[in-house]
């Protein structure tokens, strides 16, 4: 807190960012970026113009949704969704537990440790769509990719939060069942396991729900599922087809959402 | 205490009896719903692309390597593109995402019943549609380019800021703002002493973080039209040129790499 030491004494608030050289390089270089990038983003504010009535009659197509004409296709889609996210979440998270417990500081030697994180750094850094990219054109078109594209995002994600977690839990615990003479997998079950476990269960949870919005888009490169629908209905410009197939997706993740919320205090 | 005897002695178990039966029977429906799932999908599977398939990955990466470092002359713009989307999308979600937050946290709404359903459902629609989807949308909009995947990450992002720096705001220690109410702040006031102060850090790493996310998702929208590294990406695939496309994955990894890792230290900073 600054305190002006002239009287009248007056308050101010302090900055945010405490050092005054920092503060000032990080807004001028922001400035300074932001000018730079919005000099040289090319907008055609002529194109866009002209987009606008287009888009009303596009967002007017959407309206009112039509569930009905292509509802055998949406029910299909989103069944094939659905146990695409449920194979790929349950696959995915039962890899995801032997790389994230490897890929703890505390608890993998070092060279398990480094394997483990290049696995969790690979399947991190590309967008599910690449991924999907490559799988379609290894595993043909059809759910199947897309499931091997959901289980390589959920290793990354799920393995590196629960690696995260080993590392932040209290050792004292742990250290109390080895001192039982636990052996290594007792240790882990006994003395890890149920101070990660809300947690995880939470976050198993949240990763359902984000495969189930990715498997969304899966389907636009070939992956199946409810994307290849909508996808379909972008195509043939059927615009409230695929309004009802977005309100659908939205339904569910609400859905899901609630129900997750619900799960999670039942589990604390 | 759950135990069990065995032998006329007692033996220490994890949970009664009872507990234990109900454990066994969610782990006996979650394995039958996962083996007719897999069932599910196996039928939808042609097995012979599948079992094709390590031959075709031999295939592909041998006409992926070497990469054709020539073709980096081209990318520098669509590279520069890519951050820029990532970036001002981050910037037009975080500043449509203060007051969506602002009207969606119980303490602060103006109204329960009207105003914090309706900012819920905005976060609700904005977080379950993926930015390639608004992407597929803008791009029939505004036109392909640079400036659709700005709004598509924008409006991908909102839901995202919006719904953790809500949940921030209803998390803050209230006696602050009473503190900051009592020496007679006004609305305003208050927001500005009271709460902003206390949700600030959580909102700046906040933002940082689904930046990183979008320099990500930015690398993709190109494939629908939206601009940055997945226009030459999709021009490479279509093209089959796989020497270019593995220079471009070379890039996109790079990219995120070192936008992790700047995201790291920031937040590392602030917190």
């Amino acid at each position: 807190m600054s305190l002006a030491v002239d009287a009248p004494r007056r308050w101010r608030k302090p900055p945010f960012i405490a050092r005054a050289w920092l503060r000032w390089t990080l807004t001028l270089g922001a400035a300074l970026y932001l000018a730079l990038a919005l000099c040289t983003t090319e907008v055609s504010w002529t194109r866009v113009w002209q987009g606008i009535p287009r888009g009303m009659q596009f967002v007017a197509a959407f309206f009112p949704p039509d569930f009905a004409s292509r509802w055998g296709d949406i029910v299909d889609g989103i069944a094939e969704s659905i146990w695409m996210t449920v194979v790929a979440t349950a696959i995915g998270i039962a890899l995801a537990i032997p790389v994230g417990i490897g890929a703890a500081r505390n608890l993998a030697p070092a060279p398990v440790y480094y394997v483990c994180r290049a696995v969790l750094a690979v399947s991190r850094s590309f967008q599910e769509i690449i991924l999907a990219i490559f799988f379609v054109k290894l595993f043909g078109f059809g759910p199947f990719a897309g499931c091997v594209t959901l289980v390589v995002a959920t290793i990354g994600f799920y393995g590196k939060l629960l690696a995260e977690d080993v590392e932040d839990m209290d050792p004292a615990q742990a250290e109390a069942v080895r001192a039982t003479g636990a052996s290594w997998l007792q240790w882990i079950n006994f003395g890890v396991q149920p101070q990660v476990m809300p947690r995880m269960i939470g976050l198993a949870l949240y990763r359902f729900d984000i495969n189930f919005r990715e498997s969304a888009v899966v389907g636009i490169v070939g992956g199946g599922g409810i994307g290849a629908t909508l996808d379909t209905a972008f195509l043939r410009y059927e615009f409230d087809s695929a309004a009802a197939i977005l309100l659908v997706i939205i339904g569910i993740v609400m859905l899901v959402e609630y129900s997750s919320g619900f799960v999670r205090r039942w589990v604390q | 205490m759950a135990v069990a005897f065995r032998d006329g002695t007692r033996v220490w178990r994890r949970r009664e009896r009872a507990a234990q039966f109900a454990v066994w029977a969610a782990w006996l429906v979650g394995a039958a719903v996962f083996v007719a799932c897999v069932q599910l999908i196996s039928d939808k599977t042609i097995w012979a692309f599948v079992t094709d398939a390590p031959t075709q990955a031999a295939d592909l990466a041998v006409r992926m390597v070497p990469p054709d470092w020539g073709f980096i002359r081209v990318l520098w713009r669509p590279l520069w593109d890519t951050i820029n989307i990532a970036t001002l999308g981050t910037v037009l979600a975080i500043i449509v995402a203060i007051p969506i937050a602002y009207c969606a946290a119980r303490n602060t709404t103006p109204s329960a019943t009207l105003v914090r359903p309706l900012a819920l459902f905005v976060i609700v629609s904005s977080r379950s549609i993926n930015s390639l989807i608004w992407a597929l949308m803008l791009v029939v909009i505004v036109g392909p380019g640079v400036f659709a995947g700005i709004l598509a990450i924008g409006l991908r992002s909102i839901g995202f800021c919006a719904k953790l720096l809500y949940e921030a705001i209803e998390e803050i220690d209230e006696r602050q703002v009473e503190a900051v109410r009592a020496t007679g702040a006004s609305r305003a006031q208050v927001t500005a002493y009271g709460i902003v102060p206390q949700v600030l850090p959580a909102f700046a790493g906040m933002s940082m973080f689904r930046w990183d996310i979008n320099i990500r998702e930015s690398t993709v929208l190109g494939l629908v039209g939206a601009g940055g590294l997945g226009l030459p990406l999709n021009a490479a695939l279509t093209s089959l040129a796989w020497t270019q496309v593995s220079l471009i994955l070379l890039i996109i990894i790079a990219t995120v790499v070192v936008s992790e890792w700047v995201s790291a230290r920031v937040r590392h900073a602030i917190i």
